[in-house]
């Protein structure tokens, strides 16, 4: 008995974490080059316009997907521009990306509120969605969310045994010596944000192509700064996002299960549910370990060189 | 061949920074203009409507005064703690609990004389944003947590808070199921100006502003404010009190915000609903980075940005275009000013390649 309700609250916790986790990853791989990045808010719900337009028009969900990613890199790219050829203030570029994103896709969606497009659909893989318990959990969804499962290790090989891992890294932690190893900072940078771009761009299409196949007005929900904030208690490390992530994506399927259930908790004190844990995570990650896993330029622009 | 070169200005660019700004704004509205075509807007009647709506009128004149008003008093506080280099972006949230603080006294006390409920309210207003701003600081500085993230999410949990009151207990049992508080006794309401719309609210802000200027000018706290603003280590290093500093500077913030809650939930709409909640929070944060932290300038600056906001509501009336769009403009002309911000310091110059 108990297991039938928890088996499917796990299930959808993987499938709400999703859509934190690609955005959580985006993140960490742009401040790993020293580059704040603030806008993930707004990157996503560009994305998850992006791939729920494209998935209207073509029918196709994958070229949507991709199509998100794209259009998250292309979003980013507006940082880029502000941070490192115009040297502006990386924290007031993020959140004026947020803004402006939040705003162009409610702008740009309004026609398509509440209409629905063709997305994702659970698909069990063969056998391994046969394990009692694990497989229900993890292996009946859909392939967005078995991408997830690949992206953290291959990250992970990427930063600690990679050339180009360990140069972004390298200009994260100190521009300077990087530099004069011969690094191109600037392009290390650039990759930083528009491959992170990239996947804030994917997360948010999660949310219209497979967490719901729906648009609605502000879709990504403060998400994205959930990620931001997840950055943090990961310690920039892709394998502890998912453990981040999947704790996100519990609390906020227990609090719609709650809701279906017609609990007498009112429904806004549940929804406070989520961004209190936000804050509870990070006092818990930031106390005393203070700010010591954080690259160590980050949020700093390289001067010019002249 | 021809390279562009990066060159550091010797000399401040002084009053043609205004051109950057101006570069800056036309640069927005160009883009914006292109957005409004891509939904089938005629651009140049759009952006007509837009400036004509916010500035056109009497009434399109003081209803932007109106707006600017609470976005000045967040801004005035968003840019105090960014003097510090404390990223306060919860000005929204603490606007917000300024607004329940100064319900709960008015509806507390229905029918009480406007001498005893207007400081009340103020001072539960004030009280209110305060605490809320001050709980951000006390974990950067105590459990160094990143005032960003903090902020930003006590926003969305201070309009859940608003939503479970006005859902709930506070919910008006005459308003036919809207969530609305009842409406303020009339001590309860701060008054308008002679014949026009605008509030006394005004006064405030002036009063709120010269008080702002007087204690970063001439008292010896407000010195040291603006020391650590400066230099954190130097502040640190000549035995200033950093952390209460930081502590003071969140409180002053949030009280801002929260008055700003206070004469919009007293003047503006005479009682406590969700609608209450606008964006005014992020938009102050966009004004005192436009303004460069200058209390003068952010006064401008709110005017400006109200008017923007005055203009959009035309635009949505006339031509049906969506609310949305205010916020595309505010987030252009932040990254346009920002990245122009690269003028002012660095010049640029084509040199003859080797």
């Amino acid at each position: 008995m108990m297991m039938d309700l928890v088996i499917p609250l796990l299930a959808a916790t993987v499938q709400s974490g999703t859509p934190i986790l690609y955005a959580t990853l985006g993140e960490i791989i742009t401040e790993k080059s020293g580059v704040l990045n603030l806008g993930v808010e707004g990157i996503m719900i560009v994305g998850a316009l992006t791939g729920f337009v494209v998935a209207k028009l073509t029918g196709n969900p994958a070229l949507a997907f991709l199509a998100a990613g794209l259009a998250g890199t292309a979003t980013a790219s507006i940082h880029g521009l502000v941070c490192l050829v115009f040297q502006g203030n990386q924290v007031v570029s993020g959140l004026a990306l947020t803004i402006l994103g939040v705003g162009f896709a409610n702008y740009l969606g309004s026609p398509f509120v509440g209409q629905s497009a063709p997305g994702f659909s659970p698909w069990a893989i063969p056998y391994l969605s046969e394990i009692p318990a694990i497989g229900p959990i993890f292996f009946n969804h859909d392939p967005l969310v078995y991408i997830t499962y690949c992206i953290p290790p291959l990250l992970w090989f990427f930063f600690y045994f990679s050339r180009y891992g360990l140069g972004l890294r390298a200009v994260g932690e100190n521009p300077g010596a990087a530099k004069a190893a011969g690094l191109n900072v600037i392009l290390y940078r650039w990759a930083g944000i528009l491959g992170g771009g990239f996947f804030m761009g994917l997360g948010g299409a999660y949310l219209s192509l497979a967490y719901t196949h729906l648009w609605t007005n502000n879709m990504t929900a403060g998400r994205g700064w959930i990620a931001v904030a997840l950055v943090i208690f990961a310690f920039w490390r892709p394998g502890r996002a998912v453990f981040g992530a999947y704790l996100f994506g519990g609390i906020m399927s227990l609090q719609l299960r709650l809701q279906a259930t017609g609990t007498q908790v009112p429904s806004s004190l549940l929804l406070m549910l989520p961004y209190i844990l936000t804050i509870v995570v990070l006092v818990l990650s930031s106390w005393k370990k203070g700010k010591s896993e954080a690259p160590a330029a980050l949020g700093v622009n390289a001067k010019p060189a002249d | 061949m021809f390279r562009l070169k990066i060159i550091k200005r010797q000399e401040p660019l002084g009053w043609r920074s205004c051109l950057v700004v101006f570069g800056a704004v036309f640069l927005s509205l160009t883009f914006s203009a292109l957005l409004l075509a891509l939904r089938g807007t005629p651009p140049l009647q759009g952006i007509s409507v837009l400036i004509e709506g916010a500035f056109g009128s009497r009434w399109a004149l003081e209803d932007c005064l109106l707006k600017a008003i609470p976005i000045f008093l967040c801004s005035l506080g968003v840019a105090i703690a960014f003097r510090l280099q404390i990223w306060n972006i919860g000005a929204e949230g603490q606007f917000c609990l300024g607004a329940v603080g100064a319900t709960w006294i008015a509806l507390s006390f229905p029918g009480q004389p406007a001498w005893f409920l207007l400081p009340a309210m103020i001072f539960m207003a004030v009280v209110a944003g305060g605490i809320w701003g001050l709980i951000p600081a006390v974990l950067r500085q105590k459990m160094q947590t990143n005032e960003i993230i903090v902020s930003l999410m006590m926003n969305y949990i201070a309009i859940l808070i608003l939503d479970y009151l006005v859902y709930g207990i506070w919910k008006d049992p005459t308003s036919f199921g809207f969530p609305m508080t009842p409406e303020f006794s009339e001590g309860a309401i701060v008054g308008k100006i002679g014949s026009t719309s605008i509030n006394w609210g005004l006064l405030h802000c002036i009063i709120l502003a010269a008080a702002v200027w007087v204690f970063f000018r001439y008292t010896k706290l407000g010195f040291e404010l603006k020391a650590s603003g400066d230099s954190v280590k130097a502040a640190r290093y000549a035995g200033l009190p950093y952390d209460k500093l930081v502590f003071l500077v969140m409180i002053l913030s949030g009280a801002l915000a929260g008055w700003a809650g206070f004469i919009e939930a007293s003047a503006t709409i005479n009682r406590l609903q969700p609608s209450i909640m606008v964006g005014y929070g992020y938009t102050a944060i966009v004004v005192a980075w436009l303004a460069s932290l200058n209390p003068l300038y952010i006064g401008i600056a709110s005017f400006l940005l109200a008017g923007l906001r005055v203009g959009v509501e035309n635009l949505q009336l006339d031509l049906q275009v969506p609310a949305a769009f205010g916020g595309i403009m505010e987030g252009l002309i932040l990254l346009t000013v920002l990245a122009g911000g690269f003028f002012i310091h660095y010049r640029l110059s084509l040199v003859r390649k080797k």
